[in-house]
């Protein structure tokens, strides 16, 4: 009875298994498929997303007057400006643009696009904005201040004197994106400027067009016929892989060409296995801890020092994320204009213990830190955890969602606090401005940077504003290296790696062109042998 | 009788609207005192603060609690449960894009669960302590212990990887994209409907290992459950009047005692649907698997609070649902709840 019922279900399940067997595809050969956690994208319009996923999908979708080449990314070079220049007083810049360029409808891009299109980015004043809002643009004076002066000519008026270094690379950002006026115009709903269309389709003349965006499915884009540089593949599809072992599995059956987020382990696997490939560079994003200078303790200059020295940052890099960060301890990371290489800070608990017993703390002291509660967040708190405990410092590890962390940051309520922060745009201003510039410690100040959410008010804020100004890029550099030298010797911040972009392919897949920052990452270089 | 049926039926018209009411108010006031700031989930953590304030005022969020919760009922029962931020489009339409992917996931694996469950249940509470009882027990407690998770990493491993007998994680292959039309949102039946047979054979290929899963963890339920109502029917003295009588094996133990344990079953196939429907989480994140569940949960994380309360209020109508369908089964199937 037995015997004939399981032969019967085995004789049932037997064809199903075969019939699914021949069912497989591979992935087509001009179609690149990449397993990635894709599910931060919130909107494809250039002018407002500003998520990871969301910037690495427009910067192939759309160009910018100017960009950095990652071969070189502190080098400004034109995308869609053949020339610019600025007046002596640094207030109004000319952009002359590229001839014989068009868009993927096949409109030709005029400056009048560009023009619509900053003017878009600044009325709109979406998310990214900021970067060129912080040049005295604004919903008001947009139309006098962005003007096409004819078809190729675009003229800009800031509202004080900056680096020009400055403004240009802001302007190279994905905010900067220049978009089809005509098949924007034509989209729009009332007063929109077409942003309810453009967060699911497109209107560039980049390498790519958005085929579709399934939101936590799949984004998938299709080559521009219009692009000048033929475009390596068709066709290149993100879909979204949220379980790292998961995105391993099918990059070894060949049902992803490339996978975005495989953790360590899995990594050194792939590494050794000549039917994989894997791609490392510098992000321009940090991980650091910060201490809150509202807690008496943390306030104290001796104890900000101890726990500069109660880290063991090479173990931490070394055991827990050796192929996806690298020791680092400035706040610029490597890659942009006036990065300082120092490594000041070696795990050295007596060091430490002394400075807390010059600060009052013979014992140590109780702190909490509040950090991420995924990989490999949660195991650099509980290094970090073991690190203290040597120098006589209690750590708490208070665990939680990322956007909790940054709620409880934002209203300045956690003593330590383990946090990423990736850089705005290529220019140093950004991180510099937020870890060390707080004009308004108030609680209701209107700027909330990261130095401002650790309630540190620092003397460098004038520094950070003049470094902004000076022309001259060698001396503009050497100031961000003599601000980070300052800020590690007495920032309540402790910067401690910097992220590694990791992608892993299969051996037959060209790489991806990676740069520092995620609207550098291009798709249209790789194809399969 | 039918003073009766009007009775029932005014109870559910009571006990609905009451029910849903506090579903609307429970899953509002969650939204409210989670500790993040939905602003934040929207204009991200670098806006400046025009913008947030901005944001924070579409979303009046600076008005008083009891009034946010009155305008949110007033959209809802007007049909409008707002606009995701991570999808930027309305939860109603995510909702309808990712429940039929949960729905048909779901449905597939309690079929299988039922189909093997019950015959397995019966048959380890007829054969009690054989070894064929023994096996089924310890398939049960192994389905019922082990992490999901676990269980569909393994069969990736093994079906996926290293026997190639499925297809990966996601619903279909890259190359078979688009080629459907979404009619009910279900892959199979809508590539069964356009005769995409191609499509419906990839889309069968990938289905097969996480309902399979799902279907062992329902399964090992069910058998459990089917196991112990059966043993204790097949001690009640009707059975042995039964067998006494000479009535055949066979239908003593489908015809009599399997009669009797159906409407207990009932509510355990119900309930077991129910978990799977509201988005076997785990299942989806690891097969990639475009479902509420894993909606549900980004939204969550995202403080996607439109979405959250949508999709929380689709699980809510579907217990509701489901405990409806049972109450009207068990009238049919047992003559003493009539």
């Amino acid at each position: 009875m037995i015997r004939r019922r399981t032969l019967l279900s085995t004789l049932l399940a037997a064809p199903a298994v075969w019939s699914v067997r021949d069912a497989f595809a591979q992935t087509p050969r001009d179609t690149i498929v990449m397993a990635a956690q894709i599910d931060d994208i919130i909107s494809l319009d250039p002018h407002e997303s500003f998520e990871y996923k969301g910037n690495e999908t427009t910067t192939n979708i759309y160009e910018k007057l100017l960009t950095t080449p990652n071969a070189s990314p502190q080098r400004i070079v034109g995308e869609l400006a053949e020339s610019w220049s600025a007046t002596p007083d640094g207030l109004t810049h000319t952009f002359v643009l590229k001839t014989g360029r068009k868009f993927a409808s096949g409109n030709a891009i005029t400056a009048q696009d560009a023009e619509y299109s900053l003017r878009r980015a600044v009325t709109m004043n979406k998310t990214p904005a900021f970067i060129l809002t912080q040049f005295g643009l604004n919903a008001a004076n947009a139309n006098e201040k962005i003007r096409a002066t004819d078809a190729r000519t675009l003229v800009i008026t800031i509202g004080e004197p900056v680096s020009p270094s400055f403004f240009y690379y802001c302007l190279t950002a994905n905010v900067g994106a220049i978009v089809d006026r005509a098949v924007v115009e034509a989209n729009k709903q009332g007063n929109d400027w077409g942003n309810a269309w453009l967060k699911t389709n497109s209107a560039g003349s980049g390498p790519y067009v958005l085929r579709t965006w399934r939101a936590s499915e799949n984004v998938t884009l299709e080559a521009n016929p219009n692009y000048p540089t033929p475009v390596r593949n068709r066709r290149v599809v993100t879909r979204h892989v949220p379980e790292p072992a998961s995105q391993l599995l099918l990059l070894q059956r060949g049902d992803a060409d490339i996978a975005r987020n495989l953790g360590p382990d899995q990594l050194r696997g792939v590494m050794t296995d000549a039917n994989f490939k894997v791609q490392r560079a510098r992000k321009g994003s940090i991980a650091y801890f910060c201490m809150n200078q509202r807690h008496a303790e943390l306030a104290k200059p001796q104890v900000r020092e101890a726990l500069k020295w109660a880290v063991d940052y090479e173990s931490i890099q070394r055991n827990i994320v050796s192929t996806t960060y690298d020791v680092h301890q400035a706040f610029l990371p490597t890659g942009f204009l006036g990065v300082l290489e120092d490594k000041p800070y070696r795990f050295d608990p007596n060091k430490a213990k002394q400075l807390l017993a010059q600060a009052g703390l013979p014992n140590g002291f109780a702190v909490t830190l509040d950090h991420n509660n995924s990989a490999p967040w949660s195991d650099i708190a509980q290094a970090i955890q073991a690190n203290f405990a040597q120098a006589g410092v209690r750590l708490t590890l208070l665990p939680g969602e990322q956007r909790q962390i940054i709620t409880k940051m934002r209203a300045r309520q956690h003593e330590l606090l383990m946090g990423r922060w990736g850089a705005d745009y290529m220019d140093p201003h950004t991180n510099a401005e937020a870890f060390a510039f707080n004009p308004d410690n108030g609680d209701n100040a209107r700027s909330k940077t990261l130095a401002w959410r650790c309630s540190w008010f620092p003397a460098m804020t004038d520094a950070v504003n003049a470094a902004a100004r000076e022309r001259d890029q060698e001396r503009r550099a050497q100031m961000y290296i003599e601000m980070q030298r300052e800020h590690q010797r007495s920032s309540p911040f402790v910067p401690m790696l910097q992220e590694i972009e990791v992608a892993a392919r299969r051996a037959n897949v060209g790489e991806l062109d990676i740069g520092p920052t995620n609207d550098r990452i291009y798709y249209a270089s790789t194809a399969k042998a | 009788m039918k003073s009766s049926r009007f009775a029932s039926l005014g109870g559910w018209l009571v006990t609905l609207p009451l029910t849903i009411f506090g579903l609307l108010l429970v899953t509002f006031l969650i939204g409210r005192v989670m500790p993040i700031d939905p602003v934040i989930a929207i204009v991200g953590d670098r806006a400046p603060v025009d913008v947030y304030e901005r944001v924070r005022l579409e979303l009046g969020l600076d008005r008083p609690l009891y009034e946010q919760f009155w305008r949110y009922c007033v959209a809802i029962f007007h049909g409008d449960f707002g606009r995701s931020v991570m999808t930027s489009r309305p939860v109603l339409q995510d909702i309808g894009r990712f429940f039929p992917a949960t729905l048909e996931l779901a449905t597939l694996a309690t079929i299988l669960g039922v189909a093997f469950g019950v015959p397995m249940g019966v048959f380890a509470a007829v054969r009690q302590d054989s070894w064929a009882d023994y096996v089924i027990r310890v398939l049960g407690l192994i389905g019922h212990s082990v992490p999901v998770f676990v269980l569909g990493l393994i069969g990736l491993v093994v079906f996926y990887a290293k026997l190639n007998w499925v297809a990966g994680s996601g619903r279909i292959n890259v190359a078979f994209d688009d080629i459907v039309d979404p009619i009910t949102g279900s892959l199979l039946i809508d590539a069964a409907i356009q005769g995409e047979w191609e499509v419906f054979r990839n889309a069968v290929s990938h289905i097969v290992l996480p309902a399979g899963v799902l279907a062992y963890f329902s399964l090992a339920y069910i058998a459990r459950m089917t196991r112990a109502f059966m043993l204790e029917q097949l001690r009640q003295e009707y059975v042995t009047t039964a067998r006494v009588k000479g009535m055949s094996e066979r239908r003593v133990i489908w015809r009599h005692a399997f009669s009797n344990i159906s409407v207990p079953l009932i509510t355990v196939i119900a309930l077991s649907y129910a978990n799977l429907l509201e988005g076997s989480v785990l299942t989806e994140t690891i097969f990639a698997w475009p479902g509420l569940g894993q909606y549900l949960t980004v939204s969550l994380l995202n403080a996607d609070m439109n979405a959250v309360l949508g999709a929380t209020l689709v699980v809510g109508a579907v217990y509701l649902g489901l405990n409806l369908l049972s109450d009207l089964l068990y009238r049919i199937f047992d003559p003493r709840a009539r």
